[in-house]
């Protein structure tokens, strides 16, 4: 008997579809010979197993079409809208507090470890942190001036960033038109509020929406209510970039914006580091965020250290694929629709003059407070 | 703000006669009943709607399947064992996606329910396992398994639906096909 034709018999059987005598008969049969038993287990079994899924993709339609007619939107609103903002957001991201809490602490703690613990190693060589520190130190001095001298000035209408509170500290640069800003997290990591200025003197308040300790990444968006929008980027992204290309940085290493090229001399940073890239250009102190591009006008990644603190010393950027996963992470975190990446330029055929003239409002000077 | 529930909840006794019973009918008062509680928990806690509804839609087969199994005491409250299954359920996908914070807010009290999600994840592999088979198998075959084994046609039936001629032909086509089903459900792991 082929297999094809034992099984239409045991499916007969089981079925009841048998004569009496043919029944007895596939029964003794059955008894005598143990293989032939194990197949009607068998088939039963997996039959019963079919049937089975067959109910469970009924009873799943069922309850879809139930779904379908409950106004899931109203439900949510009558309890996501009663706490005020402030439950709310507690009750939502109280771990996610807590935990940029730790993050805080971790950033302290290895800005130490990079500034102090790595200097007393000789020969080791330093990467550190571009943060305008030395700035902070004088602006915390001319604080107490300020402060001085606000008590006598008539203080400005509410809701005016008032310059004498806040101290550069790195550089920032526009991802989107609606006010989303880039910049290193080391920058920000210490603030209480943040401001971000560009060249024409537009200066918005701006909140850190994002951040990744392990690629030293942050987002801001601007929450001024003055803030309308940018316009489309004059500059694309890149996620790939080689060996020796030229590139141009712009940052505010100092108050004033300042231009400067060098070119990509590793694809890889200090030590073995794949965030980052080894950039032969001049960077100082406040360049931390400041958008590396391309000869085309293509960011290819965000400045945010560099090699000791020689004038000459090489710069790290990180990659631009960086970015692109930290914008995706980012839309997880928050369940925000991601933002893409313009990956079209308007700045290929231009001089260097003229780039910089498109770009200088797209790229700001991250200001904090600590109060 | 209410007029969604117009339907009452059921007492615990009425729904679970209804399980029993295969009750449409009682299905839907149930899940209307229960499925606020659950959306806000997914919700409050780093969830979605559709998250809060695939985790509700887990849980309720969870609960058909001990009520009609025998096994839902009727000591503990529909409502909190609803809630616990989902809340456990969510916290797997929580963790699963290592959204998972550290803590939950919970808005019920709760029992533990692993026993029965052992059992459920069991039955979900299998399920998972059938389902990537039948994928597979690829047509005609798929539609005549399902037809023949799932919904109870006849081959007669069959036969005119796919246009064969012989009766034969058609058995042992299927036949073939059942065994390459069962073929692709073992293989898989």
């Amino acid at each position: 008997m082929s297999d094809i034709e034992l099984l239409s018999v045991i499916e007969r059987y089981l079925n009841d579809e048998m004569s009496a005598d043919e029944r007895t008969r596939f029964e003794m049969l059955r008894h005598d010979n143990p293989a032939v038993d194990a197949r009607v287990k068998e088939h039963q079994d997996f039959t019963d197993r079919l049937k089975q899924y067959g109910e469970r993709v009924e009873f799943e339609g069922l309850l879809n079409a139930i779904h379908n007619e409950i106004d899931v939107q109203a439900l949510k609103d009558e309890f996501v809208h009663h706490p005020s903002m402030i439950v709310r957001i507690w009750r939502n991201h109280h771990s996610k507090i807590s935990l940029a809490a730790s993050i805080a602490i971790f950033a302290v703690l290895s800005t130490l470890f990079f500034t102090g613990y790595l200097k007393t190693q000789a020969n080791q060589s330093e990467v550190i942190a571009l943060s305008s520190k030395l700035a902070r130190v004088e602006n915390s001095a001319n604080k107490l001036k300020q402060q001085t001298d606000k008590l006598i000035k008539i203080v400005g209408g509410a809701g005016k960033i008032d310059p004498s509170k806040y101290t550069p500290s790195g550089t920032g640069f526009a991802i989107s038109s609606d006010g989303y800003i880039v910049t290193a997290m080391h920058v920000t990591n210490d603030a209480d509020s943040l401001t971000v200025q560009n060249a024409n003197g537009d200066a918005y308040h701006v909140k850190q929406v994002y951040a990744d300790p392990n690629t030293d990444i942050a987002v801001l968006k601007i929450v001024d209510p003055s803030f309308k929008t940018l316009g489309a980027l004059p500059y694309g992204f890149k996620k790939r970039a080689d060996v020796g290309e030229n590139v141009f940085t712009i940052g505010y290493p100092l108050d004033d914006m300042v231009y400067d090229r060098g070119y990509l001399s590793s694809t890889a940073g200090s030590n073995g580091d794949t965030v980052r890239y080894r950039v032969a250009i001049k960077a100082s102190n406040g360049n931390s965020g400041s958008p590396l591009l391309d000869e085309n006008g293509n960011v290819i990644g965000i400045i945010n250290s560099k090699q000791g603190q020689a004038a000459d010393a090489p710069a790290y950027a990180i990659k631009s694929k960086y970015l692109y996963k930290a914008l995706i992470a980012m839309a997880a975190e928050s369940s925000t629709k991601k933002i893409s990446l313009n990956s079209k330029n308007v700045l290929s055929n231009m001089s260097s003059d003229q780039q910089v003239a498109r770009m200088q409002k797209y790229i700001f000077n991250v200001k904090v407070s600590n109060r | 703000m209410n007029k969604h529930i117009s339907i009452s909840a059921p007492t615990d006794n009425e729904a679970i006669l209804g399980i029993l019973n295969n009750s449409e009918s009682m299905l839907k008062r149930i899940y209307i009943a229960y499925f606020p509680m659950v959306l806000q928990l997914v919700v409050t806690n780093n969830g979605n709607e559709d998250e809060a509804k695939d985790v509700y839609q887990e849980g309720i087969i969870v609960l058909y399947n001990k009520v009609k199994a025998g096994d839902f005491e009727l000591s503990s409250k529909l409502k909190t064992y609803i809630y616990s299954v989902c809340r456990r359920l969510w916290l797997k996908r929580l963790n699963q996606m290592s959204r998972y914070g550290g803590d939950i807010h919970d808005i019920q009290e709760y029992l533990p329910v692993e026993e029965d999600l052992v059992s459920h994840e069991e039955k979900d592999i299998q399920f998972d396992k059938m389902e990537g088979a039948l994928s597979q198998l690829g047509e005609p075959c798929k539609t005549i398994i399902e037809d023949f084994y799932i919904k109870d046609r006849s081959m007669q039936e069959i036969c005119e639906k796919f246009g064969y001629t012989n009766a034969d032909n058609a058995k042992t086509q299927k036949y073939k096909c059942l065994q390459r089903l069962k073929k692709l459900f073992f293989q898989q792991k």
